[in-house]
């Protein structure tokens, strides 16, 4: 006798388990890995997972086993021209190990390297692994994923615990009336006329009889209408709304100046994806905020932030002018974690680098929750990193600015800048 | 009028299947079967998704295992080679257990699906319920049962002692897992209730017997002292997983009850290491006879016929030593080969099978291959049926490789004065005994360092593998103190491993090694 049985609708995941394990065993050579995978693709295809390949011999397990030598027979079969009692060269590469000439042909393609794929999660996991990003638990205290239930008026459907029993019983009463109102208003009209059957005409016990059960047929009619329905039932309605500490807001500066080439937008514009690649992780809702600046600053969208082309000046103040009002305006900080990104080669018109300390000491820094400043430039300082050093000794926790010479230094100093820190 | 019209209605004709539609195979191959009186246990056939597949298959065929890395580290490798369409899954996946659970994929067509009934529900399910290894070693109906409860008890060890701790045993278990099954002593069947309840007193019994073998207060009088020095274990101990169970001084009882648990679970799968020819050719021998029955009754077509014939093919090909695919023997071709000469030596036979076997030629067929199926394993089985004509037919040759010599000598073809030789090696080749080098416990030093020693008997001067010092390395852990390993050729010593290594006993090939970390 068989049963056959659909298991198909069974946990497909049965592995999950052994496979989590096994990246934990291996994390070391997985994370070196994916450094690696970092530092040689571009940021554009963070999107998928990633190769990994352990070597062998790392991997392993070790059993009790012939190695090769000794004398041994083994028996193979598709024989061709040999025969009994014959000598044959040893095949090359073979080198004993009872393998027989034919082996020879394959035994270059041993697998000396463990090869499996990891999702782009994975990969992302592995990536942010030690990063944290510096006070995010002190705004983000009640986490990504919280949501406040709020009141949403009343429902037909519900459980029995959210039952609004004023409003069942209205619309239960409502369905009274509305089904039994025909019988009560000829239930009134025949009891009046009993009534007046009694008065006037007592003897004629034919009609009175045949108004009683009148009576009788109707009031079993409107007994017949149940007091509640399930149809009544009315239930409050609840709703979740994410609550608002898991709304981000980054700020992407950039300097477009002339001095700032396509190759050094690049760079930076590896840099903003991988801060907001990061961003996406932690908040549920992230809003992105590209301002661009030469001598005047304007909020553009992206295609325009990294693609179109300026020329002229620098005047940095003018974009972090544009961002403070702009966070004045549409980000009211008990609502928004803000942080905000910098790139510039460095140039500054010399006379604005103070007045840039001024406006992110006084109106930017006290809000936002971290500001990066990279330099993109081999070149040396000028007055606006020496400037904006100050700024970091007066804001160690909250600023923090790198240079940068090419797209691989990007992925080191993004650690550095994001290195996990005591949440104090 | 002819035996065409005869025939009966196909049970289908398309390729998609249906659940009505396995049924209606199954029940018609079950009909035939019992023309064979193929005796099996009930079947549980389940429908999975690819998906569910590679996990079946990442968990080496047990319906349930005990978390492991080393099956995640199975299930990525087949993953890959399966999106990548380097590999096809298997079709089937069969359990020894009561009732037989047979996996079949949701991908598959209406005619492999018949094709993995025939194979799986009747023929290795008819294996495992008459061959005498499967018989002795495992009882199918407890072994999901002992799953469960193995699996469970290590999910309690690990919260309890940390995955880490329980890892690491498991690892070194699991390097000397061939190394804990009874080979020539009759093991009780495992059964998860029995297990359960005596898990407890073998706890504290364990732990007695243990401290009393490594008891240190001196005796009052010097009457046990020649009992004392006698060598322990007084013979050599094949089960090391067994021994270490029992007499490892450094065990916590939980840690003894988890190497217990990987010596039920190796002593389960030995049978199936031990009869991969026999029960492939087995399970394929009865799909072939099976869907052949299917087909002369009219109840397939001949598309389905086809279809079925092209992958019965592919399962019994065997490459030539020379061909590029060429992996060793295919148990499936091997063994098919042999049922079917089985059969046809008992139909149809030749003066030469008259000659080379007087009581199987001209026999009834069906108890002769069923005595064959039932009595025999792959090392036997070989030695008693491979006949001139299989050995002919698969032109099989041997070829000795000496590494004291330049060139390689091709002792036997398949030829009259071969057919002896070749017969003897090739059963000697599936003989675990000589594929495992021979390695038993010798010795622990009771009463000084309590080293272990090991001897492994050479044979043929076949050297051990280079993950030799790894093993050591896990036992090491286990024992907890240092191990020793003497290779003998003959009575000769040739060669020393020991664990930690010797350092003034420095030998060329040996660089110093890490200890592993005991974390027990």
């Amino acid at each position: 006798m068989s049963y056959v049985i659909d298991r198909r609708l069974n946990g497909k995941n049965k592995s999950t388990v052994n496979r989590q394990r096994f990246l934990r065993r291996y994390r070391d050579h997985i994370k070196k890995a994916v450094e690696e995978a970092v530092s040689r693709r571009s940021i554009t295809d963070m999107e998928h997972g990633e190769q990994i390949s352990i070597p062998g011999r790392d991997i392993d397990e070790p059993v009790l086993h012939h190695g090769r030598g000794g004398k041994q027979t083994v028996v193979h079969p598709g024989n061709k021209e040999f025969t009994a009692g014959e000598h044959i060269a040893r095949p090359q590469g073979g080198g004993g190990g009872g393998k027989g000439p034919g082996k020879a042909g394959n035994s270059g393609e041993g697998m000396d390297e463990f090869v499996f794929q990891i999702t782009q999660e994975e990969f992302l996991e592995f990536m942010f692994e030690d990063l944290e990003l510096p006070n995010l638990v002190k705004r983000n205290l009640t986490g990504t994923d919280t949501y406040k239930t709020v009141r949403a008026g009343i429902s037909n459907e519900g459980n029995p615990s959210r039952i609004n029993i004023i409003r069942t019983l209205r619309s239960a009463h409502a369905r009274r009336i509305a089904l039994s109102g025909s019988s009560r208003a000829k239930l009134k009209e025949a009891k009046a006329e009993l009534d007046r059957l009694r008065r006037e005409e007592p003897d004629n016990f034919g009609d009175i009889q045949e108004v009683e059960a009148e009576i009788q047929r109707l009031s079993t009619r409107i007994h017949r209408v149940p007091f509640l329905d399930t149809f009544d039932l009315k239930y409050n309605l609840l709703v979740k709304h994410p609550s608002p500490s898991s709304k981000a807001v980054m700020f992407c500066l950039m300097d477009v100046s002339g001095s700032m080439t396509q190759a050094t937008k690049d760079i930076a514009k590896r840099f903003f994806i991988l801060l907001y690649l990061f961003l996406k992780r932690n908040y549920d809702k992230i809003e992105v905020v590209f301002i661009r600046h030469h001598t005047s600053a304007r909020e553009v969208d992206e295609e325009e932030f990294f693609y179109s082309r300026e020329t002229g000046g620098t005047i940095v103040s003018s974009a972090l002018k544009l961002m403070q009002e702009i966070m004045a305006e549409r980000y009211p900080t008990n609502e928004w974690n803000i942080y905000a990104a910098q790139a510039s080669d460095g140039d500054n018109w010399n006379d604005d680098s103070p007045i840039c300390r001024e406006i992110l000491t006084k109106q930017i820094m006290p809000f936002v929750q971290y500001y990066t400043y990279v330099e993109i430039t081999p070149r040396e300082h000028q007055a606006l990193w020496f400037e904006y050093e100050r700024i970091g000794e007066s804001f160690a926790d909250t600023f923090a600015q790198q240079q940068l010479v090419s797209a691989g230094d990007i992925y080191p100093v993004f650690r550095e800048l994001f290195q996990r820190r005591l949440a104090t | 009028m002819t035996a065409k019209e005869q025939k009966r209605q196909p049970l289908s004709t398309g390729s998609e299947w249906t659940f009505e539609l396995i049924q209606a195979y199954d029940r018609e191959i079950s009909r035939i079967a019992e023309r064979y009186a193929l005796d099996t246990y009930p079947n549980q056939i389940e429908v999975i998704t690819a998906e569910q597949m590679m996990d079946a298959y990442a968990s080496v065929g047990m319906p349930l295992g005990y978390h492991h890395w080393s099956y995640g580290k199975h299930f990525l490798s087949t993953e890959k080679s399966y999106t990548r369409g380097q590999m096809g899954l298997a079709y089937e996946i069969v359990i020894n257990s009561d009732p037989c659970i047979a996996y079949l994929m949701e991908e598959n067509t209406i005619c492999m699906q018949a094709l993995v009934v025939a194979h799986a529900c009747y023929g290795h399910n008819s294996f495992f319920k008459g061959n005498y290894l499967f018989r002795t070693w495992t009882d199918a109906s407890s072994i999901i049962d002992y799953l469960v409860f193995a699996k469970q008890y290590i999910m309690q060890c690990e919260e309890r002692h940390g995955i880490d701790a329980v890892e690491d045993l498991l690892d070194s278990c699991h390097a000397l897992m061939n190394y804990g099954v009874d080979r020539y002593k009759r093991p009780y069947p495992i059964s998860a209730e029995e297990e359960r309840r005596r898990q407890k007193d073998r706890e504290e019994h364990l732990q007695k017997q243990i401290n009393d073998l490594w008891r240190t207060i001196p005796k009052s009088a010097d009457k046990n002292s020649e009992r004392d020095n006698a060598r322990f274990p007084a013979e050599p101990q094949e089960n090391i997983l067994y021994f270490i169970e029992k007499h490892a001084p450094l065990l916590e009882p939980w840690q003894r009850e988890v190497v217990r648990i990987v010596r039920k679970i190796a002593q389960y799968f030995y049978p199936q290491r031990q009869t991969q020819v026999m029960n492939e050719g087995w399970a394929t021998f009865w799909h072939y006879t099976l869907m052949n029955d299917l087909y002369d009754e009219g109840l397939v077509t001949d598309g389905f016929m086809m279809e079925f014939l092209q992958s019965h093919t592919s399962v019994v090909y065997q490459p030539g030593f020379d061909s590029p695919y060429y992996n060793g023997i295919n148990p499936y071709a091997l063994g098919f080969a042999m049922y079917r000469d089985i059969r046809r030596m008992c139909e149809h036979p030749t003066d030469e099978d008259r000659h080379w076997f007087p009581d199987i030629a001209g026999s009834d067929w069906l108890s002769t291959i069923k005595f064959a199926m039932s009595s025999f394993k792959d090392e036997s089985f070989i030695l008693q049926y491979l006949s001139p004509q299989v050995i002919r037919d698969l032109k099989l040759f041997s070829i000795l490789d000496d590494d004291q010599r330049d060139d390689l000598l091709v002792p036997a073809i398949h030829d009259e004065p071969g057919y002896r030789t070749i017969r003897e090696t090739l059963a000697a080749q599936y003989n675990l005994g000589n594929r495992e080098p021979n390695v038993q416990i010798w010795s622990i030093d009771r009463r000084g360092d309590r080293s272990l020693t090991l001897r492994h008997q050479q044979h043929d001067r076949k050297p051990l593998g280079e993950s030799t010092d790894e093993v050591l390395k896990h036992l090491h852990r286990l024992w907890g103190f240092d191990i020793h390993l003497d290779t003998l050729q003959g009575d000769q010593l040739v060669k020393t491993h020991h664990v930690p290594p010797k350092t003034e006993h420095s030998e060329g090939d040996y660089g110093r090694l890490d200890l592993a970390v005991v974390h027990l």
